[in-house]
């Protein structure tokens, strides 16, 4: 399998603290792959870095072949990389609907086009059929439960037809039927062809879903292959466990 | 066509109706005075309501592209003989088109920074324009102020022609912003005020949404100032670039409601009279100021929300106690 | 040559008086993320305090500082408690800059009727003599309004480094939950930081009079540059306000000097738009765009 997504010795310096430091590794492509590592390991910043919400001090991305010099996140989304966020993020005053078409990537020029077009509005309750929350289509975001909000976000993020989707801690805050929910729907989506970048502190999930696993400690590439593999490695066991 | 577009389109035509037979129906030149100003706050209100209403980010220095668009319109009777009664106001689409492309660079540059920031830099242009009029003085004058031939238009009706253009230009700002709320452009405004940074990873053109939405508003800005320069045939710096008018049109929009589409238009119909009142009774002393910053004070810390928005949500609740208050005697009925 | 240097040397000591604004300025939004537009209103109000207490009572303008600082410390206690402090919603900062510019309406309002609209300046009889300085021409009062800037910021970042106090500002403006959550009293260290950012003005104002005539509607010239001042160096940078403003004195008075008086202004606005582009957060300021 070819890798969809290179990090090359990435770094990342706020202040005095070192957040990333020669960051190394790849996600091939259609694979569900797992950012795991203790606290503080640097999986959000890599997160930012990879997504261009952050600018890397040193290092370099390299997606579907061509290396990204300055990411930015409006491009990298339309070459087919987005993500989600650890706290949900939703476009609040808006619906469900308008919600999921403001993810539409269009040309310039649809933008004097009806804001909602009935065939996107019909795939947009398809989508949302989907993930179980057609029957909120019309509601306003913002009056969501929380596990609704990051249901819709996944949604949203699916609109644009991405190649690659980064979900930074899906299951975080989630009661144990959505956590299910949220699983089936990424082996869906990846049995389909996506391929997933995924930080998680469920472990239980990540052996069953994700293959490789990438562990993170103090900024850098721990161990990286199998679940079972990893799950063994003595440097992994002793970065979670140890002092 | 949908009910909701039949009604609104019958609003817009009902106003427009009313707004056109009003300088027929009056004839005291006072009135149809305040109907000029009126009308002009309208318009800036509605067109700064455009940008920063939908998108955000509140500009301050609105009222700089006014100027420049008085002052371009005033220059262009100098240099170019724009001829006189109707046809100078036939230029004022190229003087509008042309303020607002040249604001483009730093509208740019003023967008990568952040909204309290975005704010500021606004507010310094308003300044820095002002400082312009003053300083390019074998353009405008400087202090000693800019003179517009006199209009030839009949004396006893001559606010009304004034009036009419401004009543356009408000429609065509009304007719703007519709357009734009129903359009995507309108759903990409409202996705960046929402979260911007969540629109940008969801590939969203943002800087080229806020630009066309800034383009537009100063494009209507500047226009509304030509016909105001035209109207009072002098502008001199203070008034052209006047940060009270600024206030004044901000204020407006936040008493109507903010990213509604008639809030900014109310606002102005119940402020401007408020306004000419206190002008009247006050203008001679300094009082006039403390009166206005009363006024402000009281509308941003009273009613932040705005008119239209806690109507809305009044009849939101009301509507809201009736179907809970139905429930409950259901209930009852069915425990009796 | 020497005219640039002699520029230079001007456009430092104005600098300096211009950073202790801007200290109150940038300090304030650091804390509670409020702009104060009010600021150039308050410093004119300071200067006619300063100038009726010279005119009337023969203070010395530069004594009357110790009398006038105290007073609007007070001053911006009370308009925090009562205008700042009010408003609540994510519009908070927007409406602050919109609450304070009717403030500063307010203030240019009541100065008009009691002061007219006339130009006022504080005479001491020491306001126009000048020294020689290596060849230059250096002002007496331009000097002293300078030590009193430096003296002045010099207390205010002992204050906010060596003080329990001013950890609690510093924490707040780093990380306003986690201080909240470490037992700091958020709502003193907004009120009391936004009569510190007033007292700073206040002592600029009360020696602003000497420098320059000002009437009430001064207090926009002087606003517009405070608020590019804090936005270039660094919104919440009091390091970055003292650069800025000493960057913008030297800027407009070379400018001033080598090609007009009248594009002076312009100038700075130019250089403010040029480090924009290159770093949209000032020269002192955090990135924007982080999450």
């Amino acid at each position: 399998m070819t890798a969809l997504l290179e990090v090359e010795s990435l770094g990342k310096r706020f202040g005095g603290v070192t957040a990333v430091d020669d960051c190394s590794f790849g996600v091939p492509e259609g694979s569900v792959t797992a950012l795991v590592g203790p606290n503080g390991s640097g999986k959000t910043t890599a997160f930012n870095l990879i997504t261009g919400y952050a600018r890397p001090d040193s290092g370099s991305v390299r997606f579907a072949g061509a290396s990204i010099r300055r990411p930015d996140p409006v491009r990298l989304a339309r070459r087919g990389l987005t993500r989600t966020f650890q706290q949900a993020r939703v476009f609040a005053d808006l619906t469900l609907v308008q919600n999921l078409v403001a993810a539409l990537q269009q040309p310039w020029w649809a933008a004097v086009r009806r804001a909602v077009r009935p065939h996107e509005r019909t795939r947009t309750l398809e989508l949302l059929e989907q993930f179980g929350l057609s029957a909120l289509a019309e509601e306003r975001a913002g009056n969501l439960s929380y596990g609704q909000k990051k249901l819709l976000e996944f949604a949203t993020v699916l609109m644009g037809e991405p190649r690659l989707v980064l979900l930074d801690e899906p299951t975080a805050g989630v009661n144990p039927v959505l956590v299910e929910q949220i699983e089936e729907r990424i082996r869906d989506l990846n049995s389909r062809g996506l391929t997933f970048l995924v930080v998680e502190h469920n472990m239980n999930l990540v052996m069953r879903l994700c293959d490789p696993v990438v562990v993170l400690d103090h900024g850098t590439k721990l161990a990286e292959g199998r679940p079972d593999d990893v799950r063994n490695d003595p440097r992994v066991l002793d970065a979670y466990l140890g002092g | 066509m949908s009910r909701a577009t039949a009604a609104s389109l019958v609003r817009g035509g009902a106003f427009a109706a009313a707004g056109i037979a009003f300088p027929f129906v009056v004839h005291a030149a006072w009135i149809v005075n305040i109907g000029v100003l009126t009308l002009m706050y309208a318009t800036l209100a509605t067109a700064w309501n455009l940008f920063s209403g939908y998108t955000g980010y509140i500009s301050l220095g609105q009222v700089a592209f006014f100027g420049l668009g008085a002052y371009t319109l005033g220059i262009s009777f100098e240099h170019f003989g724009i001829g006189s009664g109707y046809n100078p106001l036939f230029a004022l689409p190229v003087v509008g088109a042309g303020v607002a492309l040249a604001s483009l660079p730093v509208a740019w540059i003023a967008l990568r920074t952040r909204h309290m920031t975005f704010a500021i830099v606004t507010l310094t242009l308003l300044f820095v324009v002002q400082q312009l009029a003053f300083n390019l003085h074998s353009l405008t004058h400087g202090s000693s102020g800019l003179m517009l031939p006199t209009p030839t238009f009949d004396i006893a009706s001559y606010d009304r022609p004034f009036y009419l253009a401004m009543l356009a230009l408000l429609l065509a700002a009304l007719g703007l912003c519709w357009i734009v709320l129903r359009s995507k452009l309108g759903l990409m405004l409202l996705a960046i005020r929402e979260d911007e940074e969540k629109a940008r990873g969801l590939g969203v053109r943002v800087t080229g949404a806020k630009l066309v939405a800034w383009w537009l508003s100063i494009a209507i800005t500047a226009m509304a100032g030509g016909v105001w320069a035209y109207y009072l045939t002098f502008i001199y710096p203070e008034s052209a670039v006047d940060p009270l008018v600024m206030i004044g049109a901000v204020l407006m929009t936040f008493l109507g409601g903010r990213g509604t589409l008639w809030g900014p238009a109310i606002g102005a119909f119940v402020l401007v009279p408020a306004q000419q009142y206190l002008l009247t009774r006050l203008g001679a002393s300094e009082l006039y100021l403390v009166g206005y910053s009363a006024v402000f004070m009281v509308v941003l810390l009273v009613l932040p929300r705005g008119i239209l928005p806690s109507l809305r949500d009044a009849i939101e609740r009301t509507r809201e106690r009736r179907r809970t208050h139905g429930k409950r005697i259901t209930r009852r009925e069915a425990a009796a | 040559m020497h005219n640039v240097i002699q520029a230079v040397i001007l456009g430092v000591l104005i600098g300096g008086v211009y950073a202790l604004m801007a200290s109150g300025l940038t300090l304030v939004f650091g804390i509670m993320k409020v702009i104060n537009v009010a600021q150039g209103a308050l410093v004119i109000l300071a200067a006619y305090l300063s100038y009726a207490l010279f005119t009337h009572l023969h203070v010395d303008p530069f004594l009357s500082i110790l009398v006038v600082t105290p007073a609007m410390f007070v001053l911006g206690v009370l308009v925090q408690v009562v205008f700042v402090r009010t408003l609540r919603g994510p519009d908070a900062s927007e409406l602050s800059l919109l609450v304070t510019w009717a403030l500063a309406l307010g203030i240019e309002g009541v100065l008009s009727v009691i002061f007219k609209t006339t130009f006022r300046a504080t005479n001491p009889s020491y306001a126009n003599r000048s020294w020689d300085v290596l060849g230059y021409q250096v002002s007496e009062v331009r000097v002293l309004a300078f030590c009193a800037s430096a003296v002045l910021l010099l207390l205010l970042s002992v204050l906010l480094t060596r003080t329990r106090f001013g950890r609690s500002v510093r924490a707040t403006v780093q990380n306003p939950t986690a201080a909240a959550l470490l037992g700091v009293d958020e709502r003193r260290v907004s009120t009391i930081g936004f009569g510190i950012g007033v007292s700073m003005a206040a002592a600029a104002g009360a020696v602003y009079g000497v420098l320059y005539p000002f009437n009430p509607g001064s207090h926009y010239d002087l606003i517009s540059r405070l608020l590019s001042i804090v936005v270039l160096g660094g919104l919440g940078s009091l390091g970055g306000a003292v650069v800025a403003a000493l960057l913008m004195g030297v800027t407009e008075a070379v400018v001033a000097v080598e090609i007009s008086p009248t594009w002076a202004a312009f100038s700075f606005f130019v250089v403010l738009l040029v480090v924009l582009l290159v770093r949209p957060q000032g020269i002192f300021g955090l990135r924007e765009r982080t999450l």
